[in-house]
C-alpha cells in the first residue's frame, strides 16, 4: 500500500509494523509527532503507552518493558538523547533490546530547538562512558524511516543490543510517498531454554538467549560487570575483559552484515561524495547536476553510521581524485572518512550549520568542483 | 536445619556483603517475613528491581528471584516498565534514600502521582553509605558527615509525607528498631494495589555510627528513642524525631487499572 507520510509518522508506522508494543517518552521537537502517533495507535493495537517524567525515566521504562518481554521504542532529540545515554549504557551492558530514535536538531545545549542539524553522529556512536558499541541507522527518506525503524527493532531483538535510529529535522518533517508492506518482517528474540547461561555465549558473534521473567529462572540482571550467569564481579579483571570484549564483538564481528549503504556512480567516479541523512539527498542531487557538466561523481550514502560501510568508502577513495563529505555539522563523518580513506585520496569536509538551512545541491556541487577539477 | 527464610535466598552467595551490624539485614528479614506471611513458597511471582547503593544489594543477588539491578536512581522507572508489560507479577523496588529519594526523587514523585502498581521499600540510613557516608537528602539537620564536617546545614526531606501528598495508596515509615511494625507495613503494602511506599530508617554503623560514636545496638536504641508515633507528636519535638506510622492508606485504582479502564476510545 502506498501512503503519504512524514518521516516521523513513517518511523512510528514502521515500528508498529515490526511489532513495537511499548512506548514511554517525553515530548521534544522535532520528534514529538512520533510520540503523539504512538499515544493514539498503541492502545488500539494492544500496546502500552506512557508519558514519562523525563527522558531518563523513558529509557529505563523501556529497559523494564524489554525484560518483561515487550518490544520497546522511544523517540527524542539531542537534549533528551543526552539524558538517555545513561540508560543506553545500562542497556548495552545488560544486553537489553530497545530502540531510541534521535531526530537530530541543533546543539549544543538547547541550541536552536527544532532546527535541522547533524551534530549528533558522535553522540549516537560514543555517547556512553566505557568501552561499548551499538548499532546506528540513518534514514534519508520517509521510506527509510519506515524501513529502518522496523529493521532497528529486529536488529535490537536479534543481537540483544540497543539500536539507534538517527533521523534529522528535514527528514522528519518531509512528507513523501512510502510503500507500506502488507506485513513487515519480524525477527523475534531467542528465549532462554533452562540450563543456558543468559549472559554468556561460546560464539561472541551470537548473543545469549534472553530469559523471561516470572518463570523461575531467578534472573540476575545487572548493569555492573557480571559473569555468564549474571553474578557481579566488580574487581576481577578477566571477567570484565571477557564481558566487554564479547559485547563489542556482537557488533564488530557482525559489522559486514550489519553495515548498509547505497552507492551511486562509484564504478568510474572521478570525484567522490560521502553523506548521510538529509545531506545525502543533496549529495545525490549534486551528482546529477555535475553529470550534466560531464563530471563523474560517485556517491556513497552510509545507511548505518555504526558499523560504517567501510569497504565501499575505501574503494571510492582508491578510485576518486578527492572525496567531499558534506554534513550539517562542523565535521564528524569526515573524520571517519579520512580514517577509512587512509591517504588514498584527499578528503574534504563541507560544513553548514545554523538556522536549520539545508545543504543545497548547488553548494555540494560547487565544493566538488573546487576540490575535484 | 536451615532457616525458614532460606527458601528465598541464594544460599550459595551467603554471607551478605553488608557490614557487621548493618540495618539492611533487619529490613531484609522484615521483607521476607512479610512475604512468608502471605503464603508464598518461593519468590517465583516476584520481580525485584534495585539501583545502586547498599540497600540495592538486598535483592541482588541475595534473593532467589528475578532481579533487575540497574543504574543509580532508576529502579522505579525500570519497575514501571516491567509492571506495565507483566501486570500479573508482583514488582518490588528496594533501595536506599540516596537512590530512591535523592537521584531518583523525580521518579519517586511521579510514580506516586501515577499510583503505579509497585511496592517500594526505602532503607533510609541517613547518608550515602556505599560511597563513604556523605550528606544526602535525608540527613538530619546538623549531623556531621564526610561532606558536612561542620554539620548538615540543610533540612532533611520528609520522604514519607511527600510520597503521601503525591497520591500514593499506602505510605508508612518505621525504623529498623520496629521489626514487627515494619513487617506488618510491608505485608500490608504487598496486599494493596497502586503505589505503596514503606520507609525503614536504619542504622549505618560504619558511616553514621562512627561519627556519632554508637555501636549498632546503641544505634538501634537511639532510633527507637527518637521515634514518635504519628498522632502522638507535639510540634517542638519534631525537628529531632522520626515520625513513624502510616502516612496514607487508601484504595484508589492503580496505573495498570486506569490505563485499562480508559481503553482506546477517543475522547
Amino acid at each position: 500500500m502506498r501512503k503519504l507520510l512524514s518521516g516521523n509518522i513513517a518511523v512510528a508506522e514502521g515500528a508498529l509494523a515490526a511489532g513495537v508494543n511499548f512506548y514511554a517518552g517525553y515530548p521534544i521537537t522535532p520528534s514529538s509527532e512520533i510520540m503523539e502517533h504512538m499515544a493514539r495507535e498503541l492502545p488500539r493495537r494492544g500496546g502500552t503507552f506512557l508519558p514519562a517524567e523525563d527522558e531518563i525515566a523513558s529509557i529505563f521504562m523501556l529497559i523494564g518493558a524489554s525484560w518483561a518481554g515487550g518490544r520497546p521504542l522511544t523517540a527524542t532529540s539531542g537534549p533528551g538523547f543526552s539524558l538517555m545515554q545513561e540508560g543506553l549504557g545500562i542497556a548495552i551492558m545488560t544486553e537489553t533490546p530497545l530502540v531510541v530514535v534521535d531526530v537530530a536538531r541543533l546543539g549544543p545545549g538547547t541550541g536552536q530547538a527544532s532546527r535541522a542539524g547533524q551534530g549528533d553522529l558522535m553522540q549516537a556512536r560514543w555517547g556512553r562512558h566505557g568501552d561499548q558499541h551499538l548499532v546506528v541507522y540513518a534514514p534519508s527518506s520517509a521510506q527509510e524511516c519506515f524501513d529502518f525503524a522496523a529493521l532497528a527493532v529486529n536488529t535490537a531483538d536479534r543481537l540483544r543490543v540497543p539500536a539507534v535510529l538517527l533521523s534529522d529535522e528535514l527528514i522528519a518533517h518531509t512528507w513523501e510517498i512510502v510503500d507500506v508492506p502488507e506485513a513487515a518482517q519480524r525477527v523475534e528474540r531467542r528465549t532462554l531454554v533452562r540450563g543456558d547461561p543468559p549472559f554468556g555465549s561460546s560464539d561472541p558473534e551470537v548473543p545469549p538467549p534472553m530469559p523471561p521473567l516470572g518463570e523461575g529462572h531467578s534472573v540476575l540482571m545487572t548493569g555492573s560487570t557480571h559473569n555468564e550467569w549474571g553474578v557481579r564481579f566488580t574487581s576481577d579483571p578477566e571477567v570484565h575483559r571477557a564481558l566487554v570484549t564479547r559485547l563489542s564483538q556482537k557488533i564488530l564481528g557482525n559489522a559486514a552484515e550489519l553495515a548498509r549503504y547505497e552507492a551511486r556512480g562509484t564504478e568510474d567516479a572521478e570525484v567522490g561524495v560521502v553523506a548521510y541523512g538529509s545531506a545525502a539527498r543533496s549529495a545525490l542531487a549534486a551528482g546529477e547536476l555535475l553529470a550534466r557538466e560531464g563530471l563523474r561523481v560517485g556517491v556513497v550514502v552510509p545507511k548505518t553510521l555504526w558499523p560504517l560501510p567501510e569497504e565501499p568508502i575505501r574503494e571510492l577513495a582508491g578510485r576518486a581524485r578527492a572525496i567531499v563529505v558534506p554534513e550539517m555539522s562542523l565535521g564528524q563523518l569526515v573524520l571517519d572518512v579520512e580514517r577509512i580513506a587512509a591517504g588514498r585520496c584527499p578528503v574534504h569536509g563541507l560544513s553548514k550549520v545554523g538556522g536549520g538551512v539545508p545543504l543545497y545541491p548547488q553548494e555540494v556541487a560547487e565544493r566538488v568542483l573546487e576540490v575535484g577539477r | 536445619m536451615s532457616h525458614p527464610l532460606h527458601a528465598y535466598l541464594r544460599e550459595e552467595i551467603l554471607p551478605t556483603p553488608f557490614c557487621p551490624g548493618c540495618g539492611n539485614g533487619l529490613v531484609a528479614g522484615a521483607l521476607l517475613r512479610a512475604i512468608a506471611s502471605r503464603g508464598h513458597d518461593s519468590l517465583r511471582r516476584f520481580v525485584f528491581v534495585s539501583g545502586i547503593g547498599c540497600a540495592a544489594w538486598i535483592p541482588s543477588p541475595l534473593l532467589r528471584a528475578d532481579s533487575l539491578h540497574v543504574a543509580h536512581g532508576r529502579a522505579i522507572p525500570t519497575a514501571i516498565g516491567v509492571k506495565l508489560r507483566r501486570p500479573e507479577l508482583a514488582v518490588v523496588v528496594v533501595g536506599g534514600d540516596g537512590d530512591i529519594a535523592g537521584i531518583g526523587g523525580n521518579h519517586l514523585l511521579h510514580a506516586a502521582r501515577r499510583n503505579a502498581d509497585l511496592l517500594v521499600v526505602m532503607v533510609n540510613n541517613l547518608v550515602y553509605g556505599m560511597t563513604g557516608g556523605q550528606v544526602g537528602p535525608t540527613t538530619p539537620h546538623k549531623l556531621p558527615t564526610s561532606t558536612t564536617p561542620y554539620g548538615n546545614p540543610e533540612q532533611p526531606l520528609d520522604t514519607a509525607a511527600v510520597v503521601a501528598a503525591a497520591g500514593a495508596n499506602y505510605v508508612a515509615r518505621w525504623t529498623a528498631a520496629h521489626g514487627r511494625d515494619l513487617e506488618r507495613a510491608i505485608a500490608k503494602g504487598l496486599d494493596k494495589r497502586g503505589f505503596r511506599f514503606v520507609e525503614a530508617v536504619a542504622q549505618c554503623p560504619a558511616r553514621v555510627g562512627g561519627k556519632l560514636r554508637m555501636e549498632p545496638a546503641a544505634f538501634l536504641r537511639w532510633l527507637r528513642e527518637r521515634s514518635v508515633r504519628r498522632g502522638e507528636e507535639t510540634a517542638p519535638e519534631l525537628e529531632e524525631r522520626f515520625l513513624v506510622g502510616e502516612y496514607a492508606d487508601q484504595d484508589r485504582p492503580g496505573l495498570v487499572e486506569t490505563l485499562r479502564a480508559l481503553g482506546a476510545e477517543e475522547k
